[in-house]
C-alpha cells in the first residue's frame, strides 16, 4: 500500500537552518557594498509641530558628508500602504505629527559622521497642541492632525448590522454589557530594520531591505520616487523577525534610495533600537464595549460590538485594523445576529498597524472574558459553554464569511483532557487558577491591499539537465519557514528530497509576485502556486518518461528521486534522467503556478476584510499562580490545541504555536507601548518588558488535523491564530485564582493589587475602563444575516486550471 | 584616535587598526567581517551580540577590543570545526530552535559556555543560563530542547554532527 505523502507530515529541519546556526545568513545590515555610504535620519523631537525652517548648510559642509536631503528633495507626493490612506511623507515638509517623524537624512562616510551631521541640521518648529489619547483627539476638533477622514481626527468610522440584534437581545435570557481595554504593544523583532539602496549609473535602483512585503515596497517606491516601477528592484533580505512590524514602506528605505541617487554610492541605513520603537505600526490600543444575549443553556442569540482604536499619527493599515476588530467574532461561535461599530482616531503618537493577529486579539480578549462571565452567571462550565456554541462547518456567518472545516470541538476536548481541567477547575488552592479561551484566524486575507484580478502568489519551478530544481517565489521568509515549506511541497510533488531544491525568494526582478508575509497567507497561497507549478513540471517529465518506458503516463509515480511504474517499480529512471528526457522533448523546463483565493467577499462595503480561504482554530488552557501580596501573575503551564488543517511539517507548526503562546503571554502580562508627552516611556529592550526564558512556562502543543479542502494538502495557518486565546485564557485564570476581573491588558501587578484591595473592601473586584468616549457612530449599513447558509461548495478559484 | 590591536579571534591572530572607542561588536562585524554576531540593542540588554571571551559569555556591544587583547575571542563562526558542526548547532538546526535566526548566534555561544561548566544541566539551569538572551520567535521551547539534546549527545560523545550533515 502506498502512503499518501513522502515529505509532507515529516518533522524535517528547515532548509536554511544550517546557514542560521553557523552565522552565514546575511540579514540586511550584514550587506556591505564597495563605496557604500552610511545614512542617518534626523527625527522630530515634537509630537505635533509646524516646520518653519530647515537649514542643512552646516551639515553639508562637514567633512565626510556625502549628501543631505530633506522632503523638498523628494517628489511632493504622500503615500501609505492602503490606497485609502495616502497620508505619509518619508521626510516631513510642513508639519510633523509625532516624535520620531523624519525631517532630513544624511549620507556620510560612516555612521558616526552621519549622526554628527544630523546634529548640525537646524530645524525650527512651531509646536502645535499634541493630541495624546482618543478622548483628547475627539475633544479637540479644532486641532487637526490630518485633513482627511470620517470627521475631525477620526480616520475611519464604520457601522455594519447583520440581522436584527434588538430582537436577538429580546429573546435572550441574559444580556450582558461589558467594557474592556487593551493597551497597545509593539512587535519587538530582534533585528532592527535596515536597508541598502544602490542607484546604478544606468538609472536603475536596487533596494535590499528587511521587509515582509517587497512587492508593496516595490509598488510604492515607484510612486514615492516618481520612477517607473520597472526600473526598481526590491530584494527582501532574510528578515530577523517581523510579526507585522516590517509591512509598511518606511522613511529609511526611501531616504536610502534618494541618497544613493544623489551621491552615486550605495547607501545603507540601519535603525537603532529606539528608532524601531517609534517606527512601530504595532498593536492598536483599543477600547471595547460588547453586548451579548445568551439563553440559559449558554447559546448566544446575538452580539453588538463597538471598538475605538487609538491609531496614532498615520493611517498605515488602520482601516483594515478597524474592520478586523469586528470581523472574526462570528467565525468561532454561532452568532445569528451581529452588529459592529468601530472608529479609528488619529493621535500624535507612532502609528499603529498590524501585529500578529492584526486587530483581532483585542476583541478576542473582550469576547472570551465576557463568555466566562456569562458562564459563571448561568452556572455553566466555560469549556462546555464554548463547545455548545461552536460554529457549523461549511456554513456562512452572519457577516457573510464562508467557514470551511472547524476542528475547534476537538481542540477544546484535547486541552480539557490534557490540562486536567475537570479535576482542577474550582479545586485549586487559593492563588492558583485555571482559565480557558478559544479563537479562530484567517489563513490568508481573501482580498489584496489594492484592487486587482491578478494572482496573490506566483511560483516558477525550473529544472534542467543538471538535475537542478529551483523554486522562485516572491514570498519572504521571516523566520516562519516559508522557503522550507515551498521546498517540501515541490519535493513532495516531484518525489525528490527538499535538499535537492534551491529556493530563491523575494526578488522583484526574478521571482513572480507574492503579496507578502502577512495575514498568515504564505503557506496556503504560495503553497498552492508551488504545487501547481511542480505538478506542471511533473506532467512533462511523466510524458517524456512514459514514452521511453512505453507505458501510460498515468501508471507512473515520482518517489525516492526516481520516476517509475507504480506496479512495476524496477521499470523507471532516476529523477535527473527524467528531467533530461523532458528537456529533450519539450525544451526549457520552467513552469508557473498561480494562486488567487476564491471570491467569497460579502457584497457590502467593508465585506473585503475578513474573508479567507479557510480559518484556523485554537483552544488554550492556562494555569497561573497569583501572588496576593505583589499581584504578580505567573503562568505555570500552558496547553494549546490548534486546528492546523494538516501539519506540513509538525516541527515548524509547533514552533509557530509556541512562539505565538510566548508572544501572547508577553502581551497579557507585561508589554505596553506607552507615552509621556509624546515621548515613548520605555524605548529599550530592558525597560519594555518582554518574557525571557524565566517567564516563559512549559507549553504543551497539540495539533489537530481537519484536512481542509481549501488548503495546500489540507493545511491551514499556524503563525498568528494560536496567539489569540492565550490572552483571555490568562485573564480568566487570574479571575479563578483570586476572584479579580482585570478587564484591561496588560494584567500588570498594580492592577491585580488594586483589584484585591477592592475585594477586601467588599466592592466589585473589577479593574477596567469605567466610561466610553463621546462619539456618535454613523448609521449602520444594514445587511441581511447570512448565518447558517450553506457554504457554496468549494468555490472555484481563479487560475486553478 | 586609532589604535593598532592584536586580537585572537576563533583561533586566528588578527591585527586591526581601529578607533579606540569602537566596540568589540563593531570591530568584529565591520573590521573583521564576522557578521554572524548580531546586534539587538547595542546597550547590553538583549544578549543578541554575545560572544565568548576566554570561554565566558560577553556582550560584545559593551566590550572594548583593547581590553580583549591577549584573550581568546570566539564568535559563532568559530563553533564548527571545519565542516563539522558543534553539537549545539546540529541540535538547533534539527529541532527548529532557530526560526528567524537572528538571536541564534548569541544563544548558541551562551549555551556553549554553560555546557563547558555544567555538562548535564537541568532544564531550569538552562533557563537561568539563557535568561539574558531574548528570542521573540520561538517561545524558547525548542531552544531548551536543543540545548538538552546537545548536552546528551556531548555526554555520550556522539559525533553530534557529521561532515556535510545537511538534511
Amino acid at each position: 500500500m502506498s502512503k499518501r505523502f513522502n515529505i509532507v507530515g515529516r518533522s524535517l529541519p528547515k532548509i536554511d537552518a544550517w546557514a542560521k546556526v553557523v552565522g552565514e545568513t546575511r540579514f540586511a545590515d550584514d550587506l556591505v557594498l564597495p563605496r557604500m555610504a552610511y545614512g542617518k535620519l534626523l527625527r522630530s523631537p515634537h509630537a505635533h509641530a509646524r516646520i518653519t525652517r530647515i537649514d542643512t548648510a552646516r551639515a553639508r559642509a562637514r567633512p565626510g558628508v556625502h549628501g543631505v536631503i530633506t522632503g523638498r528633495d523628494l517628489p511632493r507626493v504622500k503615500f501609505g500602504i492602503l490606497p485609502v490612506s495616502q497620508d505619509e511623507e518619508a521626510l516631513c515638509v510642513d508639519k510633523v505629527r509625532m516624535v520620531g517623524d523624519a525631517v532630513a537624512a544624511v549620507a556620510a562616510v560612516d555612521e558616526e559622521t552621519a549622526e554628527r551631521a544630523c546634529e548640525l541640521i537646524e530645524v525650527e518648529y512651531e509646536p502645535l497642541r499634541a493630541l495624546m489619547s482618543i478622548d483628547d483627539a475627539l475633544a479637540h476638533p479644532e486641532v487637526r492632525i490630518h485633513e482627511y477622514g470620517d470627521g475631525p481626527n477620526v480616520h475611519k468610522a464604520v457601522a455594519l448590522q447583520f440581522g436584527d440584534v434588538d430582537a436577538a437581545f429580546a429573546e435572550a435570557d441574559l444580556v450582558r454589557e461589558d467594557v474592556f481595554y487593551f493597551e497597545g504593544n509593539t512587535h519587538l523583532p530582534m533585528e532592527q530594520h535596515a536597508a541598502v539602496a544602490q542607484w546604478g549609473a544606468d538609472g536603475k535602483l536596487t533596494l535590499w531591505s528587511s521587509t515582509q512585503t517587497p512587492h508593496y515596497v516595490h509598488r510604492l517606491l515607484a510612486k514615492i520616487l516618481d520612477v517607473p516601477q520597472a526600473h526598481i528592484r526590491v530584494i527582501a533580505a532574510p528578515v530577523g523577525g517581523g510579526f507585522g512590524g516590517k509591512l509598511d514602506p518606511f522613511a529609511h528605505e526611501i531616504a536610502a534610495c534618494k541618497l544613493s541617487q544623489l551621491t552615486g554610492r550605495p547607501v545603507k541605513i540601519a535603525l537603532t533600537r529606539e528608532e524601531v520603537f517609534y517606527v512601530h505600526r504595532g498593536r492598536h490600543p483599543v477600547l471595547m464595549w460588547i453586548k451579548t444575549g445568551f439563553r440559559t443553556d449558554g447559546a448566544i442569540t446575538g452580539m453588538h460590538f463597538r471598538s475605538w482604536l487609538d491609531g496614532g499619527a498615520y493611517g498605515s493599515y488602520g482601516v483594515a485594523s478597524t474592520f478586523y476588530t469586528g470581523a472574526l467574532q462570528t467565525v468561532t461561535y454561532k452568532i445569528p445576529a451581529y452588529k459592529f461599530e468601530g472608529a479609528r482616531v488619529f493621535t500624535n503618537k507612532p502609528p499603529c498597524g498590524p501585529k500578529r493577529g492584526h486587530g483581532t486579539p483585542q476583541p478576542r480578549f473582550a469576547m472570551e472574558c465576557q463568555i466566562d462571565k456569562a458562564a459563571e452567571q448561568l452556572g455553566l462550565d466555560p469549556a462546555d459553554m464554548r463547545r455548545l456554541n461552536l460554529a457549523e462547518p461549511f456554513t456562512k456567518t452572519a457577516n457573510h464569511l464562508t467557514v470551511t472545516t472547524i476542528g475547534l470541538g476537538e481542540c477544546i476536548d484535547r486541552v480539557v483532557e490534557a490540562s486536567g481541567w475537570r479535576e482542577k477547575r474550582g479545586r485549586l488552592p487559593r492563588g492558583k487558577g485555571i482559565g480557558i479561551a478559544c479563537s479562530s484566524y484567517l489563513t490568508g486575507a481573501g482580498t489584496a491591499i489594492y484592487w486587482n484580478d491578478m494572482p496573490h502568489s506566483g511560483v516558477v519551478v525550473r529544472a534542467d539537465r543538471s538535475g537542478l530544481v529551483a523554486v522562485l517565489c516572491g514570498a519572504t521568509d521571516i523566520g516562519q519557514g516559508s522557503d522550507s515549506v515551498l521546498a517540501y511541497l515541490v519535493a513532495e510533488v516531484l518525489g525528490i528530497d527538499p535538499k535537492d531544491i534551491r529556493v530563491h525568494p523575494a526578488d522583484t526582478d526574478l521571482t513572480p509576485v507574492d503579496l507578502g508575509s502577512y495575514s498568515s497567507r504564505v503557506t496556503l497561497m504560495a503553497g498552492h502556486a508551488a504545487i501547481q507549478a511542480a505538478d506542471r513540471l511533473r506532467q512533462r517529465i511523466f510524458t517524456a518518461v512514459a514514452k521511453k518506458l512505453e507505458v501510460e503516463p498515468a501508471r507512473l509515480v515520482a518517489r525516492d528521486r526516481r520516476v517509475f511504474v507504480e506496479d512495476d517499480p524496477e521499470r523507471g529512471v532516476s529523477f535527473p534522467e527524467g528531467v533530461v528526457l523532458a528537456e529533450s522533448m519539450f525544451g526549457v523546463l520552467a513552469f508557473p503556478g498561480s494562486y488567487a483565493p476564491p471570491k467569497r467577499a460579502g457584497k457590502y462595503k467593508g465585506g473585503g476584510v475578513g474573508p479567507s480561504p479557510c480559518y484556523s482554530y485554537s483552544a488554550c488552557v492556562v494555569e497561573v499562580d497569583v501572588d496576593p501580596e505583589t499581584g504578580e501573575v505567573t503562568p505555570t503551564e500552558v496547553w494549546i490545541a490548534h486546528d492546523i488543517g494538516r501539519a506540513l511539517n509538525p516541527l515548524l507548526v509547533e514552533g509557530q504555536v509556541e512562539g505565538s503562546v510566548y508572544m501572547g503571554l508577553g502581551e497579557v502580562l507585561m508589554e505596553e507601548q506607552v507615552f509621556r508627552k509624546g515621548v515613548h516611556k520605555i524605548p529599550s529592550l530592558l525597560e519594555y518588558k518582554s518574557p525571557t526564558t524565566l517567564e516563559t512556562p512549559e507549553i504543551h502543543t497539540i495539533l489537530v488535523e481537519t484536512d481542509d479542502p481549501d488548503g495546500p494538502f489540507g493545511a491551514k495557518e499556524a503563525g498568528q491564530g494560536p496567539l489569540l486565546p492565550v490572552i483571555p485564557a490568562v485573564a480568566n485564570a487570574v479571575y479563578e485564582a483570586v476572584g479579580v476581573r482585570v478587564d484591561e491588558i496588560p494584567i500588570s501587578p498594580d492592577k491585580v493589587v488594586r483589584g484585591l484591595d477592592l475585594k477586601r473592601q467588599g466592592k466589585v473586584a473589577r479593574i477596567g475602563p469605567e466610561r466610553l468616549p463621546l462619539f456618535t457612530f454613523p448609521a449602520p449599513r444594514v445587511v441581511e444575516s447570512a448565518f447558517g447558509e450553506p457554504a457554496a461548495g468549494i468555490a472555484e478559484r481563479p487560475f486553478s486550471s | 584616535m586609532k589604535a593598532s590591536l592584536l586580537l585572537r579571534v576563533n583561533g586566528e591572530e588578527r591585527e586591526v587598526l581601529v578607533a579606540v572607542h569602537k566596540t568589540l561588536l563593531e570591530v568584529l562585524r565591520e573590521d573583521l567581517q564576522l557578521t554572524g554576531t548580531k546586534h539587538g540593542c547595542e546597550l547590553g540588554e538583549c544578549g543578541t551580540c554575545t560572544v565568548l571571551v576566554d570561554g565566558e559569555p560577553v556582550l560584545s556591544c559593551l566590550a572594548l577590543p583593547i581590553e580583549c587583547q591577549g584573550r581568546e575571542i570566539k564568535t559563532v563562526e568559530g563553533m564548527a570545526r571545519g565542516s563539522e558542526l558543534h553539537p549545539l548547532q546540529q541540535a538547533f538546526a534539527e529541532l527548529g530552535a532557530a526560526q528567524c535566526g537572528y538571536c541564534t548566534p548569541g544563544i548558541l555561544l551562551t549555551a556553549e559556555a554553560l555546557l563547558a561548566v555544567n555538562a548535564v544541566p537541568t532544564r531550569d539551569e538552562v533557563r537561568h543560563a539563557l535568561a539574558g538572551n531574548l528570542c521573540r520567535c520561538t517561545g524558547y521551547t525548542k531552544i531548551l530542547d536543543a540545548v538538552e539534546l546537545a548536552a546528551l549527545r556531548l555526554k555520550r560523545s556522539e559525533p553530534g554532527a557529521r561532515v556535510g550533515a545537511i538534511g
